[in-house]
């Protein structure tokens, strides 16, 4: 009788033998037998309430993309559920790892519209990697090593586990060793020599190489061989959004972000190439531009750990199904002639100087944050002092959400390190940014976590500004770039639709006061001569600070590729 | 487009054809037929789709994404044998019995019940057959009609057995893992 455990109780164990040490969510009824077995196992599972499941789903993001392992939330059966599905929905689209774990209602009314019963698993079928619904406490313990085995391991993701009540109140004598048998899962992690091998020879030929890294190199730990591959054949590289800090911009070889908000320079670099090779990024529309107008002299490698990934969106001419990590390590041991990879250094050398002098030519950040008047306060200046102050103080990290503020701040703060920028990309989730900071903080309670956040976007998900509070977190700080509109719709609106600005007015409430009213410190910032000492006091509170910064309201993000067209073809202003 | 027989080798796990049909809709391709069962391997399912794309590939590789998926082979260029099942009912005055026994005769199809005014004919052979028969037939009335999916089977030894697939299942632990993709 003592050795028997209750499904609740085995799912506590197997949580901690796999790893898991916090989790975020709400209780309910179906779910309430795990909450009362989650309290003896309170010293090893950290639980923390959140205000909205989508919250705690966001905040399991930002747990896993600050720190690389499964991010887990919690939610009751029917509603519960539905609201974790926005971010479920998010992980899949940035491959994020993680699990949401759902309570059900008995398996005796399973199937009867019973109260608070939502068919959560046919929901989230095709925005997870996989799912489960349990119905037998024999079941729980083996379901929850192989979801965090399938969400961790190859093309990380969601993995949702719904189980009914009476599975999780059932009592058994638990068994944990079942090994894992997954005869259809079988990622590939070594790259084909051969493939290596014929990337290398087809680069060594080429006169105008760019390398282009996205979220694989940040997932699979791959910087310091991306750095590593570089500098031995000094190759510039781009990074995506999701790329960002994962090869350090201040780096000669760095020339930063491509697509519909990257860098003149980027993008044309890209567009004059003769060979791309693409590390782990999946060729969204919002990096290419027009699908069939993008690297059109490029030969292309791409390397992805999901061969579904691999001309999906671009045709390429050396596919190498991999593990980013792996596949730099093999494309390093390759030795060829030393010869040869002189006489690339040389013509690498000059495309790269080729490209600085685009550079010069086009916007870059430097004009941004070096403005010269400073009368009017615009977004880029806030980011010019949030910058200059977080380089000074180092370890910070940034969460962004939604929206203009989002590019901005890919374009002009500073990405050193991986894992230092979190953000919504393929998702697009508003509201994405203060809960996913949660989960970075908790994560990395050593780092001051910034969210820069839009006044639309915050006011989706701000209820989770209580749970910093409740959980006496104290390194967030929060800077709204508040310009009183739905800030990217309303530029597509002013560029593409005769400024007719329908729905995107935003009236909010007073900020510094909603601060307040959570218990945080709340600042106002109206003109640009007040940025600084804002920024340096939250810096010197003792605990959360909201900043609203009251920007210039019509301000567009530039450069810009419209929708559908090359990315050759940006408009600057 | 192009049609393609696409044989795939399932785990045989709840929701698993939900999982795969799921899939087709959302990616937007179009299923033409689809035809599943169990296998000789317990545990294994098959179902043989076919699809009208030309993009195969990515049919076959976002298959493969779904993590119940064994085996998925394109066997639209290869030898094998299809086959269809119809049952068709049809409306027949006894003056026209014997000629449409006749016809059955022809086709190998069965006559698999026959009352005053209707008889229910099985027929079954690769799809043209099939479509063949059934012209042949609807003159003479067809009151209900039913046809199954395709299946398929590549002739000779060669073959899509689950068997040697699931043997080999065991994965490591997930620290295992992690440390095999460290390295």
């Amino acid at each position: 009788m003592s050795d028997k455990r209750t499904g609740a109780q085995i799912l506590c164990e197997a949580l901690i033998q796999n790893g898991v040490d916090t989790m975020f969510g709400l209780p309910g009824g179906a779910i309430m037998p795990f909450y009362h077995a989650m309290w003896e196992y309170r010293s090893e599972l950290r639980h923390i309430l959140c205000r909205h499941e989508q919250g705690a789903g966001h905040a399991a993001e930002g747990f896993a993309r600050s720190t690389g392992r499964i991010g887990v939330c919690i939610g009751t059966s029917g509603p519960g559920t539905t609201n974790l599905v926005t971010p479920i929905a998010d992980a899949w689209m940035d491959s994020t790892p993680m699990l949401a774990i759902c309570g059900q209602v008995s398996s005796a009314v399973l199937g009867k519209d019973a109260f608070q019963e939502t068919d959560i698993t046919g929901i989230t079928m095709p925005i997870t990697k996989h799912n489960y619904l349990i119905k037998r406490v024999e079941d729980i313990a083996y379901a929850v090593k192989e979801a965090i085995f399938i969400a961790t391991t190859g093309r990380p993701g969601p993995v949702l586990i719904d189980i009914t009540k009476d599975a999780l109140q059932a009592s058994i004598v638990p068994d944990y060793s079942k090994k894992i048998f997954l005869p259809g899962y079988r990622p590939t992690y070594q790259g084909s020599k051969k493939q290596v091998k014929a990337a290398l020879d087809l680069m060594l030929q080429s006169k105008k190489p760019v390398m282009m890294i996205g979220n694989g190199v940040m997932m699979a730990n791959a910087s310091d061989e991306v750095m590593a591959f570089a500098e031995r054949y000094q190759i510039p590289v781009i990074t995506t959004l999701h790329g960002l800090g994962a090869f350090p911009q201040d780096h000669p070889l760095s020339l930063g972000m491509p697509g519909m908000h990257g860098w003149v320079h980027a993008n044309r670099a890209i567009q004059e190439s003769d060979f791309l090779l693409n590390i782990g990024g999946r060729f969204d529309d919002r990096v290419t531009g027009k699908a069939s107008t993008f690297a059109p002299n490029a030969s292309i490698v791409h390397v992805d750990i999901d061969p579904s990934e691999i001309g999906k969106n671009i045709e390429v001419d050396v596919p190498i199904v991999g593990d980013a990590k792996l596949v730099l390590l093999s494309l390093l041991e390759e030795e060829p002639e030393e010869a040869k990879v002189t006489q690339f250094h040389q013509v690498a050398a000059d495309w790269l100087v080729y490209v600085r002098e685009l550079q010069a030519k086009h916007q870059h950040k430097q004009q941004y944050l070096n403005r010269p008047d400073t009368s009017v306060m615009m977004p880029h200046d806030v980011y010019a002092v949030l910058t200059k102050e977080m380089n000074e103080r180092g370890n910070y990290r940034v969460v962004t959400d939604v929206g203009q503020h989002q590019m901005w701040a890919a374009q002009l703060l500073d990405w050193y390190r991986p894992r230092t920028h979190i953000t919504s990309g393929g998702a697009g989730t508003m509201g994405f940014a203060m809960p996913a900071a949660l989960g970075v903080a908790v994560a990395h309670p050593e780092d001051t976590v910034w969210v820069v956040c839009g006044d639309g976007g915050f006011q989706m998900t701000n209820q989770e500004m209580i749970v910093v509070v409740q959980e006496n977190i104290k390194n967030i700080k929060i800077a709204i770039i508040n310009n009183g509109f739905l800030g990217m719709v309303r530029q597509w609106q002013e560029l593409f639709e005769g400024k007719r600005y329908s729905g995107t007015p935003l009236t909010s409430p007073n900020f510094q006061m909603l601060a307040e009213a959570y218990g945080w410190t709340g600042i106002t910032v109206e003109s640009g001569d007040q940025i600084e000492a804002a920024v340096q006091q939250a810096y010197a509170t003792d605990g959360p600070v909201l900043i609203d910064f009251r920007v210039e309201r019509e301000v567009n993000v530039f450069p810009m590729v419209p929708q559908n067209k090359s990315i050759g073809e940006m408009i600057t202003e | 487009m192009k049609t393609h027989i696409l044989v795939v080798l399932m785990q045989d796990h709840p929701g698993v054809l939900n999982r795969a049909v799921s899939m087709f809709r959302r990616r937007g391709y179009n299923i033409a037929s689809l035809a599943v069962g169990h296998t000789e391997t317990a545990g294994v399912s098959r179902m043989t789709v076919v699809v009208e794309s030309d993009h195969v590939e990515q049919v076959v590789k976002q298959l493969y994404r779904l993590v119940e998926v064994l085996k998925v082979s394109d066997v639209t260029d290869d030898p094998t044998v299809e086959r269809e099942m119809a049952l068709v009912k049809l409306h027949v005055p006894s003056q026209q019995r014997a000629e449409i026994v006749a016809l059955a005769e022809v086709f190998g199809a069965k006559i698999v019940d026959v009352s005053v005014t209707a008889m229910v004919i099985e027929m079954t052979g690769g799809p043209a057959k099939v479509d063949n028969f059934i012209d042949m037939v609807r003159p003479f009335g067809i009151k209900e009609m039913m046809r199954t999916g395709r299946i398929a089977m590549v002739r000779g030894a060669r073959g899509h057995s689950g068997a040697d697939l699931v043997d080999t299942g065991w994965q490591n632990d997930v620290a295992g893992a992690a440390s095999a993709a460290a390295q």
